[in-house]
């Protein structure tokens, strides 16, 4: 089609290999584009603060903010990274989330939307303009200008067909060379003979053309095309490209220097260096170094974990305080972090084809089409004694009349009514089939660190010290970057403590941090380090010369989460907790939100495996997951949901994406997901009942294409009204 | 009836007018941020003329 303009690609050869375009965007582009999924906009206050702000900000070109899709486009000079633009959005009080700008298939999906939307208006442009002289012919043009009405509509639908029929065609062809019949076989049949029938009876002058009634069903089923793919796009285009591609980097240290090479170039035996704040890239042991290790993503532990010579690290581990180096003991293929992968891919693989209400609906409609109306040929043909054109005639009635024009759009009406009220509440749905398979829900399983709580600690006991020893240990705190400091100094400044002057401050690496104060020597950090009792609960002590104080942490509850488990379980679900962390505070948490069935100290392996021994008791489930430890669980669960702070490989295998923080939209899905699944049912049963009711008529020669326009158009207003009643 | 001759072209030319005028918006990128438009015009910033569509940003 030459009337759409292709964006050129960056490079060239890069269309022929997108995989590179999207490794090398980032790097090589003298000028990056950076796409950010901001899920709260929501007003012109927000387009212009943010536009506003983003202007004013060193190396940006421009930005556009494009509110339908909740997404900020940035045009800036290289050096920007998104996450710059992210952390201006964050300081704006927009959380943000990075998108992979795989433009390349943007602009592919882009425009076959616009490809689509345009044949939708060519169709409906030559609808209304034959509709205009049919009604002339409907209301008793005779003799030679009936014929020349006739002759006009058709100079207007045979090119209307030939172009906008073509998606039809295109999967007709395509599923009749594969031997299989679905339905735009009957539909493009349809549409042929009866363009073909209709030219015949124009040139003979007949009584009837059914032009209006094919351009009709063309529009109408274009309409139902289009709104599946926009479902379908939306979705494609903001939650498969959440990913924050991380191109898997080592630092190598060789005969003393360091090089940045790939993770697939280590071998066994290499030391790598891994420094705070970074992502541990292979499975090893500690060689030099004391620091902690965040496992939470690969276990579910929310309490770091202290790493010495000889800890062994596991690929997917961040590194919290200190430097470690770490001798490779497997890399790629072998690692703990590619058994996952390989954990996942044989879920997904064992996992059946879903089969949606619309494909059965499709497969038991298809084959009645044709042979209707080749039954009315060949009985018309009996009764007339062999009158070939009132027999044709006749058999193409029934064919346009049985044409599913509404059975088209019962389905994408619901599933974009629904898919946008969910979108505006936060929850993105990546799978066109994921709504179908969330109504038939009756198990959920939550996913603790990171899920139901944010996995990230907050003090509990501040009120318990002394004004003297928070402003001590806002001081300390505020010189490390362990997470349970960083929490109590953040706790502690919303509180409005002043940090108190602390000289030669230092961070140990692996215990805590320690300084002078008042000629005392003060310390927080581990317990035994500090010269405290250590405790049960996850806590940070504090030592003021030889005065020794604890602050206690618990981790926070993810907003909405009491609410999404009462919810659910109003609704009759059953709710499970399964996660990786210790009894004690799985259990604690279980009993807080009321949940009855938990399971602690699960490895990814047994999350997988309960799913699967509640998909063989029966049930079927939804699985609430964020780690690397739930990516098996996801993908094994009948169907799955993350939040957009998981990391990209659970987003990856879940079917929706929850974007707002707020852990609610949950339950309103599964909820909302019962009634689209009804609408969805009461919308194929209309479009059945207008057949029950109009195939006679067409069968019985009564027919006309006032009827057959009447009929379509009926049919597909009330089916799409019936979807906009979702509440 | 001779009234038609002169009724039909002019009613498949204005037809085809709008049709040309759904095109040029189309490729414009009219259609890629309904909601987004919609509040724009709130925006004193656009009071003259719209915020021009980076080329990058179009299909």
């Amino acid at each position: 089609m030459s009337s759409v303009t292709i964006r050129p690609s960056a490079c060239p050869a890069c269309d022929a290999a997108p995989a590179a375009e999207a490794l090398a965007g980032r790097a090589a582009a003298p000028d990056a584009r950076i796409l950010v999924s901001v899920p709260a906009v929501h007003c012109a206050g927000c387009i212009s603060t943010i536009e506003r702000d983003l202007a004013k900000m060193e190396g940006v070109n421009s930005a556009r903010l494009n509110l339908t899709l909740k997404r900020l486009s940035v045009d800036a000079k290289a050096g920007i990274a998104a996450s710059d633009v992210i952390a201006r959005l964050d300081r704006l009080g927009y959380e943000a989330h990075e998108l992979d700008a795989g433009t390349l298939s943007m602009t592919e999906t882009e425009r076959q939307g616009r490809e689509l939307l345009m044949m939708v208006g060519v169709s409906g442009f030559a609808m209304m303009n034959i509709m205009l002289l049919s009604v002339a012919v409907w209301s008793g043009a005779e003799g030679a200008t009936r014929d020349l009405f006739h002759l006009i509509s058709g100079l207007i639908a045979v090119p209307t067909v030939a172009f906008a029929g073509r998606p039809f065609f295109r999967n007709a062809w395509k599923a009749l060379r594969a031997g299989r019949m679905d339905m735009d076989g009957p539909i493009s049949f349809a549409i042929l003979l009866t363009v073909f029938i209709s030219t015949y009876e124009t040139l003979q002058s007949g009584e009837h053309a059914y032009f209006e009634a094919v351009v009709m069903l063309i529009f109408f089923l274009l309409v139902g095309r289009y709104l599946e793919f926009r479902a379908r796009a939306v979705a494609r285009s903001a939650a498969q490209e959440l990913a924050a591609l991380e191109v898997p980097r080592a630092t190598r240290l060789a005969e003393g220097a360091e090089s940045v090479v790939s993770v697939a170039d280590l071998a066994v035996g290499d030391i790598v260096l891994v420094r705070p704040g970074g992502r541990v890239p292979v499975d090893g042991v500690v060689t030099a170094g004391q620091s902690e290790l965040d496992r939470a993503l690969l276990t579910g532990e929310t309490l770091p974990v202290f790493a010495g010579t000889g800890t062994l690290v596991s690929a997917g581990e961040v590194n919290l305080t200190g430097p470690l180096q770490v001798r490779v003991t497997a890399a790629g293929k072998d690692s703990s972090l590619h058994r996952m992968a390989d954990l996942v891919a044989n879920a997904e693989s064992a996992k059946m084809r879903y089969t949606t209400i619309a494909e059965r609906a499709a497969a038991a409609y298809a084959p009645t089409i044709p042979i209707l109306s080749l039954g009315a040929f060949f009985v018309w043909f009996w009764i007339s004694g062999g009158d070939l054109r009132l027999s044709l005639n006749i058999a193409v009635a029934s064919l346009i009349i049985t044409c599913p024009c509404a059975l088209g759009l019962a389905v994408p009406a619901v599933v974009t009514a629904s898919s946008g009220k969910l979108f505006r509440k936060g929850l993105l749905i990546k799978d066109g089939t994921a709504l179908e398979r969330l109504a038939e829900v009756d198990t959920v399983v939550f996913d603790k660190t990171g899920t139901l709580t944010m996995g990230t600690p907050a003090p509990t006991n501040l009120d318990e010290h002394r004004a003297e020893d928070l402003r001590v240990a806002l001081g300390l705190a505020e010189g490390s970057g362990h997470p349970l400091a960083q929490a109590l100094a953040r706790a502690l400044r919303d509180r409005g403590i002043r940090p108190a002057n602390i000289m030669q401050l230092a961070e140990v690496p692996g215990y805590g941090v320690e300084g002078q104060w008042q000629g005392q020597r003060v310390r927080l950090g581990r317990a035994d380090w500090v010269g405290a009792e250590a405790g049960v609960v996850t806590a940070a002590h504090l030592s003021v010369g030889d005065e020794t104080s604890c602050f206690s942490f618990a981790d926070q509850l993810r907003p909405g989460a009491e609410q999404v488990v009462r919810g659910l379980q109003a609704q009759g679900k059953e709710v499970w907790l399964i996660s990786g962390d210790v009894p004690a505070v799985v259990r604690e948490l279980a009993q807080r939100l009321g949940i009855a069935h938990w399971q602690a100290g699960a490895l990814p392996e047994d999350k997988a495996a309960k799913i699967d021994a509640l998909h063989a008791e029966g049930h079927k489930v939804l699985m609430v997951g964020d780690g690397l430890n739930d990516t098996a669980a996801l993908s094994t669960a009948h169907v799955s949901i993350s939040p957009a702070s998981a990391l990209d490989a659970a987003r990856a295998a879940s079917d929706m994406v929850l974007l707002s923080r707020d852990l609610s939209p949950v339950a309103d899905a599964v909820r909302l997901s019962k009634t689209a699944m009804k609408r969805i049912r009461e919308n194929l049963w209309q479009s059945g009942i207008y057949n029950i009711i109009f195939v006679p008529i067409a069968l019985f020669g009564f027919a006309t294409p006032l009827w057959a326009a009447f009929v379509m158009s009926v049919s597909s207003i009330t089916v799409t009204l019936n979807a906009l009643r979702l509440k | 009836m001779e009234v038609l001759a002169l009724l039909i072209p002019a009613s498949l030319f204005l037809g085809l007018l709008g049709l040309g005028a759904f095109l040029w918006s189309l490729r414009k990128g009219q259609y890629d941020d309904p909601e987004g438009d919609s509040q724009r015009i709130l925006d004193p910033r656009y009071d003259d003329k719209p915020k021009p569509v980076e080329k990058d940003q179009r299909g």
